[in-house]
C-alpha cells in the first residue's frame, strides 16, 4: 500500500466515523439512542439492515468460497426473502404496536420474565461469542496480507467502532452503515471491473462463464435430497428459511435496525429492499469468485494463497518438498491454461469431437492441480499440526493487493473494515440495549423511568461490550473458516430462539412455563446432535425450532390449560 | 420522566404507497414473484453453464 491507498483508505474509515459521531453527538433521547431517528426513511434501513448482516467475513471468504466450491453457496440465502415476507407482515407489527426496544420485551409480555430472560439470555451468549468473531476475522486476514500488527488492527478498528455507537446509539449505527455500504458498493464494483479488464485478450465475460461452468465452479442450484450436503435447494428454502427468520425476526441487532423510522411502513420497505437484492447480491460476489477463479488459470497462482504460512515452510528445512509442491502445481496449471485455450477454440470453430476430447484434458489437468494443492496442504500439517490450511479467505485478497491499482487497493482494504465496523456497530449497539432493558432494567425496575440513567447505562453497557469483544478477539483463537463458524454458532442457537417466537405468534394456549422448559431442552438436544451427529448444520435451525414448538405444545397439555395471553399481544 | 416503551399506534392501517402496490398484499406478491424468477434464472443459469 502506498500514500494513495492510505489516504483513502484511513480518509474513508475515520471519515464516516467522525461523520457519525458529529452527527449524533447531541443524542439524549432514549427512543433516539436504543431505535434511531423518528425521521429515519425506508432506503436507510434497508441498507442499515444490509449492512448488519454483511459484514467483513462477506467480502473476504466469499469470493473465497466461490473461487475454491462454486456459487452453490448462494443456495444459503434462498430462505431469505421468504422469511423478510413473514418478518415484515407479523413480527414488525407485533413489535411497533408493543413498543418494544427489544423482541425478548415482546416475550416478556407475552410469557413471563424467565422466559424473556432465557431469550435474551441465549441472544448475548451467541452474540456475544460471536462479536469477537466478527473482528478478530478480517484483522487476522489482513494482517497476514499486509504485515500490520493483528492486535493493532483489533484495536484501531475496535476503539473506532465503539466512539461513534456509545455516542450516537442506534442513530449514529443507521447513519455510518448508509456510508460504509456506499464505500463497500463502489470498492466491490471497482474490483469486478479490474477484474473483467484483466481476463485474458478475447476471452471475454461469456468465454470465463463457460470455462468456470465447465471446471464446475457455476453450479447455483443443487437438487440433491443427501442430507450431508451443506448447500442444496432444500437446505437453503427450509434451514435458509429457518436461519434467515430467527435472525431477522428475533436476533436484535437486526430487530434494532427495523423497529426505527416514523412508521412501519419504513421498516416494511426497508426490509422488502434487502428480500430483492439479497440474493442478486450474494450471487454478485460469488460469481466474482468463480471469475478469480478463471483469471488464476491464466495468471500465475500460488499453490497456496496464505503465501506468509507458506513461506515459513518453504523457506525451512522441508523447503524442497514445498518448492516441488509449488513447481508441480504450476505445471498442472499450465496445463488445464493450454487445455482451457484448446477447448475455447474448438468450441470457436464448433468441432464438437474435438470439444469434448479437449473439455475432458481440461477437467482432468484442473483435478490434478486440485490435487497438488490439497498435498500441499496435507504437508503444510505434517510439518505443523496446527498449521491453518483453509487459504480460501485470502484468494481475494491476494488478488486486490496483486492486481489492483493503488487507491483502489486502499479503497478494497476500506471495503473490508466499512464491512468489519458496519456489522460490529449493530452488534454493540443490540448487546448494549438488551443488556440494559432486559437485564438492567429488569434488577432495577424503578430506574425504568430515568431517561437519561436508562441513555447512561446503555452507552456504558455498549461501551463495556466493545471492550469484552476486543479483549475476546485479541485473546481467543478462533476456527479456520470463519464465515461458516459464525453460520454454525448462529444455527446452534438461532432454531431454539426462534421456535420460542413462533409459540409466542402463532400458539396462543401454550404458557410462560411450557415454552421455557421445552426451550430448554430443545437446546440441549440441539447441542447433543450437534457433537454426536454429522448433518449439514443448517439443519439445526430447523430441528431446534421444531423440538421447542413440538415440545412446548406436549408440556403444556401436560400442565394443563392456563390463563390466556393478555389481549392484543399474540398474532 | 418516560414510561418505559411507546407503543406505535394504528400500524396496519399506513399502506405501502408505491406506485403499483395498493396494499401490503401486492407487495409481497411481486417479492415472492421476484424471488421465484431469480431462482428459475438461477436454475437456468446451472444448467446453461454446467
Amino acid at each position: 500500500m502506498n500514500l494513495a491507498d492510505w489516504v483513502v483508505l484511513i480518509g474513508t474509515m475515520v471519515g464516516i466515523a467522525a461523520y457519525g459521531f458529529w452527527r449524533t453527538r447531541h443524542v439524549r433521547n432514549l427512543n433516539t439512542y436504543l431505535r434511531g431517528s423518528q425521521s429515519t426513511g425506508w432506503g436507510t434501513i434497508g441498507l442499515s439492515v444490509m449492512a448488519t448482516q454483511a459484514s467483513a467475513i462477506t467480502f473476504l471468504s466469499i469470493p473465497g468460497q466461490g473461487f475454491e466450491s462454486g456459487i452453490g453457496f448462494v443456495q444459503n440465502y434462498f430462505g431469505l426473502p421468504l422469511a423478510l415476507i413473514i418478518v415484515s407482515a407479523v413480527f414488525l407489527p407485533m413489535y411497533r404496536r408493543l413498543g418494544v426496544y427489544t423482541a425478548f420485551e415482546f416475550l416478556g409480555q407475552r410469557f413471563d420474565g424467565k422466559t424473556r430472560l432465557l431469550g435474551a439470555g441465549l441472544f448475548l451468549l451467541q452474540r456475544g461469542l460471536a462479536a469477537g468473531v466478527t473482528i478478530y476475522a478480517p484483522a487476522i486476514i489482513l494482517s497476514t496480507v499486509l504485515g500490520w500488527r493483528v492486535d493493532l488492527i483489533i484495536v484501531f478498528a475496535g476503539l473506532l467502532v465503539v466512539v461513534y455507537t456509545v455516542t450516537g446509539g442506534s442513530e449514529a449505527v443507521s447513519i455510518t452503515q448508509k456510508w460504509q455500504m456506499a464505500v463497500i458498493g463502489g470498492g466491490m464494483v471497482t474490483a469486478l471491473i479490474v477484474l473483467l479488464a484483466k481476463l485474458p485478450p478475447g476471452l471475454g465475460v461469456g468465454g470465463a462463464a463457460h470455462v468456470a461452468g465447465a471446471l464446475g465452479k457455476l453450479n447455483a442450484v443443487d437438487f440433491s435430497i443427501e442430507p450431508s450436503r451443506r448447500y442444496t435447494l432444500w437446505t437453503g428454502l427450509l434451514g435458509g428459511l429457518f436461519l434467515s427468520l430467527s435472525y431477522f425476526g428475533t436476533d436484535q441487532s437486526q430487530v434494532q435496525r427495523y423497529i426505527g423510522g416514523g412508521s412501519v411502513r419504513e421498516g416494511r420497505l426497508g426490509l422488502m429492499f434487502n428480500a430483492v437484492l439479497k440474493i442478486p447480491m450474494q450471487f454478485f460476489i460469488l460469481v466474482l469468485g468463480a471469475f478469480l477463479f478463471v483469471f488464476y488459470q491464466f495468471a500465475p497462482a500460488p499453490v497456496f494463497f496464505n503465501q506468509a504460512e507458506w513461506q515459513q515452510y518453504a523457506q525451512g528445512a522441508d523447503g524442497a518438498r514445498f518448492r516441488a509442491l509449488a513447481d508441480r502445481h504450476a505445471a498442472a496449471v499450465a496445463d488445464t491454461q493450454q487445455a482451457i485455450r484448446a477447448w475455447l477454440d474448438a468450441r470457436a470453430t464448433a468441432d464438437v469431437a474435438g470439444e469434448s476430447a479437449t473439455r475432458a484434458t481440461m477437467v482432468e489437468a484442473n483435478r490434478r492441480a486440485d490435487a497438488v494443492r490439497s498435498e500441499a496442504k496435507a504437508a503444510l500439517l505434517t510439518a505443523n499440526p496446527r498449521a491453518k490450511t483453509k487459504d480460501s479467505d485470502y484468494v481475494f485478497i491476494t488478488f486486490i493487493l496483486n492486481e489492483l491499482p493503488h487507491g483502489a487497493i486502499g479503497l478494497l482494504v476500506a471495503v473490508m473494515f466499512a464491512a468489519a465496523l458496519s456489522s460490529k456497530a449493530a452488534e454493540l449497539n443490540a448487546l448494549g440495549t438488551t443488556t440494559t432493558i432486559d437485564f438492567w432494567r429488569h434488577i432495577r425496575p424503578l430506574a425504568a423511568a430515568d431517561e437519561r440513567r436508562n441513555v447512561r447505562v446503555a452507552k456504558r453497557f455498549t461501551a463495556l461490550w466493545g471492550v469484552f469483544a476486543v479483549a475476546f478477539a485479541l485473546f481467543a483463537g478462533f476456527a479456520e473458516n470463519l464465515i461458516e463458524a459464525i453460520n454454525i454458532l448462529g444455527s446452534l442457537f438461532y432454531g431454539v430462539v426462534l421456535g420460542i417466537f413462533l409459540v409466542a405468534f402463532f400458539l396462543r394456549h401454550v404458557g410462560g412455563h411450557a415454552v421455557f422448559f421445552a426451550a430448554v431442552a430443545a437446546q440441549t438436544l440441539v447441542l447433543v446432535m450437534f457433537f454426536s451427529l454429522n448433518i449439514g448444520y443448517l439443519w439445526y435451525n430447523l430441528i431446534g425450532c421444531a423440538a421447542c414448538i413440538g415440545l412446548s405444545v406436549i408440556l403444556q397439555t401436560v400442565l394443563g390449560p392456563r390463563a390466556s395471553a393478555p389481549a392484543g399481544q399474540t398474532a | 420522566m418516560i414510561p418505559p416503551s411507546q407503543p406505535d399506534q394504528g400500524t396496519d392501517a399506513e399502506p405501502p404507497d408505491l406506485p403499483g402496490f395498493r396494499t401490503w398484499r401486492d407487495l409481497y406478491m411481486f417479492v415472492f414473484g421476484w424471488f421465484v424468477l431469480v431462482v428459475a434464472l438461477l436454475t437456468v443459469f446451472t444448467w446453461m453453464f454446467s
